[in-house]
């Protein structure tokens, strides 16, 4: 297979970080290896600290690794201009934030960074997000947290990103909107976007259907189609973790 | 003011230490250190300047000029401690500003170019400025991390360090600038300015010493806006690296 033929490829990624309150250094990725094809649907679950956020946030390099590279369509992420590597590589936050300004003016923050000239019809984003037009003048700050995580789902797909990563975004989320945003990133996937899923709901990696990941301790422990991978075919740490039967030790990086 | 007078003003610090001992605060030792402190440091100083009045040269005032510049740098340091050149940014701004506004002073002959003027105009500019920095240091650092996660969406969906960061900086430099603002406002109306009084007091006529009072806070406002603005275009980019990426390490609230 070439190079193309992934989005993104992930080589022996390490990460190290200080954890604040006791002072030690500990290794939150020990040596992912992966790829992403195009136009796939991954999602990632986990126990927590297991590393999930972080290695996302590697994917649109807020963050850089400390060991391994990551190359975006066959070419290394340090050599993408950055600001153009995250426009294409979109990521929604686990907290929905608002900026400043109406809804209309968020959905509009990153064509404004670009001086985009090309016309966006922001009542349209917003209507995919099951959303009124009317919400558009509304300051962002003054919707729900429901609202506002979908606000914040369209503001990133008016990037027009080739590659869309979610954070939990339905983690704190009621189950009307928790519905929207899946069925939206089931569409926008059967449409060739590819898209990476955190999650720490189980059910929600199986309604999704794609292929999983299942990350402790810093290590992908298996990577699998949903089905199998429910439907019992399981490395024993995978196992313990699906069933609820982690023990703390494993939980953590070693 | 003669030696007895000078002396006799001690009696006031005799009448705080009795109320404390009287009291119970036990802050005498406090009260006589910071008397002793007091004594010797303007003391020194009062030798100094009378030593650099009566040289008339540029190389003592320049050297005059760095000793304040150099102290006050040193002040905002402190409070920006931890993050990366704050000293030499410091520097950089607080004597930016005074060669401004002492310049313009001088070349609008609104002051001589006498150490009797530079010196301690020029003391009141850099003292000024280094309070208005060190808000500014302070009100960045804990905007960035009160505001960690607005930086972080605004960077993902495609801004610079500078556009993640310019609502942010506006505000800080905003915050930093508005004591000083306030202090023109209410001016003369509970108490007169120090300069103000110790020119009345030495015999000056009142409206003259408004007159350069005037001055000396339209200098300020001026001076501590541009020292905010200059420490703060200096400061955020600290905060990112080259790949604008948050270093959230030094976003924190601070000690």
């Amino acid at each position: 297979m070439s190079d193309s033929d992934h989005v993104f490829e992930l080589q022996d990624l390490w990460k190290e970080r200080r954890d604040a309150r006791t002072g030690k250094t500990v290794s939150v990725l020990q040596g992912i290896t992966a790829q992403v094809e195009a136009g796939a649907l991954v999602t990632i679950v986990g126990p927590s600290g297991a590393g999930k956020s972080t290695l996302l946030s590697l994917l649109n390099r807020l963050e850089d690794p400390d060991r391994g590279y990551i190359r975006y369509r066959g070419r290394d992420l340090a050599d993408w201009n950055v600001l153009e590597l995250r426009r294409r590589v979109g990521l929604v936050f686990q907290q929905p934030v608002m900026l400043d300004g109406t809804v209309e003016d968020n959905l509009l923050f990153g064509p404004r960074l670009a001086k985009s000239e090309r016309p966006i019809d922001t009542a349209a984003f917003l209507e995919r997000a099951g959303l009124p037009p009317e919400m558009l003048r509304r300051p962002g700050h003054e919707l729900s947290g429901g609202e506002q995580q979908r606000v914040a789902l369209a503001r990133t797909l008016v990037n027009d990103p080739e590659v869309l990563l979610l954070d939990e975004v339905t983690s704190s989320l009621d189950l009307e909107s928790e519905q929207i945003i899946e069925s939206l990133i089931r569409n926008l996937n059967i449409q060739g976007l590819t898209c990476i899923w955190v999650t720490h709901d189980l059910g929600q990696a199986q309604r999704l259907d794609g292929q999983v990941w299942v990350l402790i301790g810093g290590r992908l422990e298996q990577a699998a189609p949903a089905r199998a991978l429910f439907t019992g075919e399981r490395t024993p740490l995978a196992d313990a973790f699906l069933q609820g039967r982690l023990r703390e030790r494993e939980r953590t990086a070693l | 003011m003669s030696d007895i007078q000078l002396l006799s003003t001690y009696a006031f610090v005799a009448i705080a230490m009795i109320l404390s001992m009287v009291q119970n605060l036990k802050l005498e030792r406090e009260l006589l250190i910071g008397t002793i402190r007091a004594t010797v440091q303007l003391l020194a100083i009062g030798y100094i300047l009378q030593f650099v009045f009566s040289m008339q040269s540029w190389p003592y005032i320049l050297l005059m000029l760095a000793l304040i510049v150099g102290g006050a740098a040193a002040n905002v340091a402190g409070r920006g401690q931890g993050l990366p050149r704050v000293m030499s940014h410091a520097v950089l701004a607080l004597t930016v500003t005074e060669i401004v506004a002492m310049g313009l002073l001088l070349v609008l002959h609104i002051v001589d170019a006498t150490p009797q003027y530079i010196i301690p105009v020029s003391g009141m500019i850099v003292g000024n400025a280094m309070v208005t920095s060190s808000l500014l240091v302070n009100r960045l650092r804990a905007e960035v991390a009160a505001r960690r996660q607005e930086i972080l969406v605004a960077l993902s969906l495609g801004a610079s360090s500078a556009q993640a960061s310019a609502v942010i900086l506006r505000q800080s430099i905003r915050a930093a600038a508005i004591p000083i603002m306030d202090n023109l406002k209410t001016v003369g109306l509970v108490q007169l300015p120090g300069m103000m009084t110790g020119m009345i007091i030495a015999g000056a006529n009142p409206l003259q010493a408004v007159r350069y009072q005037l001055m000396v806070m339209f200098v300020l406002t001026v001076a501590t806006s541009l020292c905010a603005m200059i420490m703060g275009y200096l400061t955020y980019p600290t905060f990112f690296t080259a790949v604008h990426q948050l270093r959230s390490e030094l976003a924190t609230t601070g000690k």
